[in-house]
């Protein structure tokens, strides 16, 4: 089984990254987009064929390690 | 005084904070991250700057489960002093023994200058050589030194005197360097023996170098 796991920064912690790029694009003239947020994507292949077991193991992985939940939030998604 | 000094992967502060804390007349050694205890009968552990496993994932992440770090942790809970400077708060910070977090800078740049600082509280065992509201110059060296808090962890931090240092012009007025939380540049923990701060004292002990603020600072552990 595949884990994707996305973790950005938490809604209200300014993130520098997704500021600049935002700034770039408005310059390059791409308008409408209001907000950019920048994380990074951790796949893993577990093996693991139970769902339910897998997604509480990724978890503890992620409050563990993958995040720091002090300023990240975090998603997982099973395949 | 004896000083234990961590060294992980990726370490490249430990000469120069060993050096400092030689020259202020205190022995030291050196303690690899794999080692599981620390030598006995000493009286601080500094865990010191650098880029401990190529501060991948996130600066500190990694180091914060090293062998040394349950010794170290352990020490703390005891109420054994610790000292984390730049790469050493950050991974002080991610194991939990100082509240908040390190994220990149606001500017996304590596900053590297000598920078003044105001002495906001001086009451414990770090900065008791230094006087309140003063303003000190020490190097700062990093680029995730922007500190987080949230609004009620910055309360408790207020509340119990928590907060060291706080970047500043030379009067000791906040200035904006890197986005910290009101310009915070070093805290301890509610108990007083666990200390961080992204600037550097032991690259501040000769004024021909720029500035020996840095002695004041590190000698406060001597009382």
């Amino acid at each position: 089984m595949t884990a994707i796991v996305n973790v950005f920064l938490k809604e209200g912690v300014l993130d520098p990254q997704g500021k600049a790029a935002h700034h770039a694009l408005d310059s390059l003239g791409f308008s409408g987009v209001n907000d950019v947020r920048i994380g990074k994507q951790i796949i893993l292949q577990l093996d693991s064929e139970d769902k339910t077991k897998a997604e509480a193991e990724v978890k503890e992985m992620c409050e563990t390690l993958l995040a720091n939940t002090v300023i990240e939030d975090y998603t997982i998604e099973l395949n | 005084m004896k000083v234990a000094i961590l060294r992980f992967p990726g370490t490249n502060c430990e000469f120069d904070t060993q050096y400092a804390f030689e020259k202020l007349g205190h022995s030291t050694e050196l303690v690899w991250h794999e080692a599981e205890k620390l030598p006995t009968d000493i009286d601080l552990v500094v865990v010191p700057g650098g880029f401990s496993y190529g501060d991948y994932l996130r600066s500190g992440s990694i180091a914060r489960f090293s062998p040394v770090m349950k010794a170290v942790t352990a020490y703390a809970n005891d109420g054994g002093k610790v000292l984390g400077i730049c790469n050493g708060f950050q991974i002080l910070t991610e194991a939990g023994l100082l509240p908040g977090a390190l994220k990149r800078n606001n500017n996304l740049h590596f900053i590297s200058k000598h920078q003044n600082l105001c002495v906001i509280n001086n009451d414990n065992a770090f900065l008791n050589q230094c006087t309140k509201g003063e303003v000190l110059n020490i190097p700062i060296a990093h680029a995730d030194g922007n500190y987080y808090i949230d609004d009620k962890g910055l309360e408790e931090l207020e509340k119990n005197a928590q907060i060291l240092l706080r970047y500043s012009d030379n009067e000791g007025n906040p200035v904006v360097v890197n986005g910290s939380v009101t310009s915070i540049a070093g805290v301890c923990n509610k108990n007083k023996n666990v200390f961080g701060l992204m600037p550097h004292p032991e690259r501040a002990l000769e004024a021909i170098l720029g500035s020996e603020d840095g002695i004041r600072m590190l000698q406060g552990f001597e009382n």
